[in-house]
């Protein structure tokens, strides 16, 4: 068991419950927002152009990794903005098992420290484009 | 179509799967794939990195109301997410080895096994014995909220539940759903969880499983941030209303409906990738 002392610097398991909700709604509102920006600024642009969805052609490559999809809607393009709001989206459960890493680091929980380290890890080599197209 | 409206039928359509998905309990995701490609004429490939990008959505939505309430067991959750994210990435990467015709096929088989088990509910097998040695060792043997105060659980079955939940991985990574069905079977059946906190849990992991796999799709070119958005938006408000009404709505025929959808949407499924030409 735990003495009072080492108590006040751990967290319990609801504190970090609290925290966990927290974090996964303001990354789910933040993402919608933004993506919904982007989505208002191109219908806007191209709302009357015909759609196409019927053929598989692949997003161009701009739209496919993190860094060109930052640069582009910092350049303000709509479909870089959405797609920049869906990759905060992606990143949301990313950061909850990144914070469960700190808690259960902040717990000393040795067994679950590693645990959450494996699935954050195979998470980053999915998102870093870790696994051959 | 002008994008325009296009735009407005794919956000009805993803709205109305978001509200009986979760007025049903059996999620949107399953039939957004199928709507959009059956539907819409969407290709399988955009079609599933859209659903991917709604499932994380809702998942993570309804999640941070459940954590806070105290169902979700946060170390199951954390041990299985190692088998499903494994799972995922590896179903990821199967779909884009095998033939969109295999794919669609086997879309309709779990959309086939979905409607059977949603129409054939489960027992729940709560114990506080018994535990599996691995479930005391990692412990994850837990409480959960009763209306006669917190009651303890024992967790059985680990290995059994942890290769399950691979294999819903799998399906998650290649098919762009939530596998919840097949999460919740192995954590009710297997690890004798109780049904509140296997189905909070399973939501709990199906953000993690489908962003494992979401950026393998991002980095693939199959998610189209057009298609994606109001099939996310779409989706995100259905499952956000459905969880308003659901008290008092009728579920048990909306089941019924909602069941026989999925069939006929699951033996067209099968129809086109026997064919070909999905």
């Amino acid at each position: 068991m735990t003495s009072p002392t080492e108590r006040r610097t751990q967290w319990s398991d609801d504190d970090v419950d609290q925290l966990l909700g927290n974090l996964l709604r303001i990354g789910v509102i933040v993402a919608t927002i933004v993506a919904a920006i982007g989505g208002v600024l191109y219908l806007a642009q191209h709302g009357l152009e015909s759609v196409d969805h019927h053929v598989f052609r692949g997003e161009p490559a701009e739209l496919r990794h993190v860094s060109s999809i930052a640069r582009g809607a910092a350049a303000l393009r709509a479909d870089a903005i959405i797609q920049l709001g869906l990759v905060l989206l992606i990143a949301t459960p990313v950061a909850r098992v990144a914070m469960s890493l700190v808690a259960f680091v902040l717990q000393r929980d040795r067994v679950y420290i590693v645990v959450t380290s494996i699935v954050l890890a195979l998470l980053l080599f999915s998102l870093t484009g870790g696994v051959p197209g | 179509m002008s994008v325009l409206l296009f735009t407005a039928l794919v956000a009805i359509g993803s709205f109305s799967a978001g509200l009986l998905g979760a007025l049903t309990g059996l999620g949107g995701g399953i039939v957004i794939v199928p709507m959009l490609t059956l539907l819409f004429g969407v290709d399988l490939r955009y079609a599933i990195g859209a659903s991917l990008v709604s499932v994380i959505a809702t998942s993570s939505g309804a999640a941070a109301a459940y954590v806070k309430e105290g169902y979700t067991n946060v170390r199951v959750g954390m041990l299985l997410e190692i088998a499903t994210t494994v799972g995922a990435l590896g179903g990821a990467y199967l779909a884009g080895r095998i033939g969109t015709s295999a794919i669609a096929i086997i879309f309709a088989l779990v959309l086939l096994y979905s409607a059977y088990r949603s129409t054939k509910p489960l027992a729940e097998h709560v114990s506080t014995e018994n535990a599996h040695p691995l479930a005391i060792k990692l412990r994850l043997n837990s409480t959960y909220p009763t209306p006669n105060g917190f009651q303890p659980y024992a967790v059985q079955a680990v290995p059994a539940g942890f290769g399950l939940m691979a294999a819903a991985g799998v399906l998650s990574g290649l098919l762009g759903i939530g596998s919840g069905a097949l999460k919740v079977l192995a954590m009710d059946q297997l690890m004798h969880l109780p049904f509140k906190v296997s189905t909070t849990t399973s939501n709990f992991m199906i953000g993690v499983t489908a962003a494992a796999s979401a950026g393998i799709y991002l980095a693939r070119g199959y998610i189209d941030p057009s298609l994606a958005l109001p099939v996310m938006l779409g989706v995100l408000a259905g499952a956000l209303t459905g969880a308003r009404v659901l008290a008092r709505a009728n579920t048990k025929v909306l089941r019924k409906v909602f069941a026989v959808v999925v069939v006929v949407l699951a033996l067209e499924m099968l129809y086109k990738g026997i064919r070909g030409g999905v």
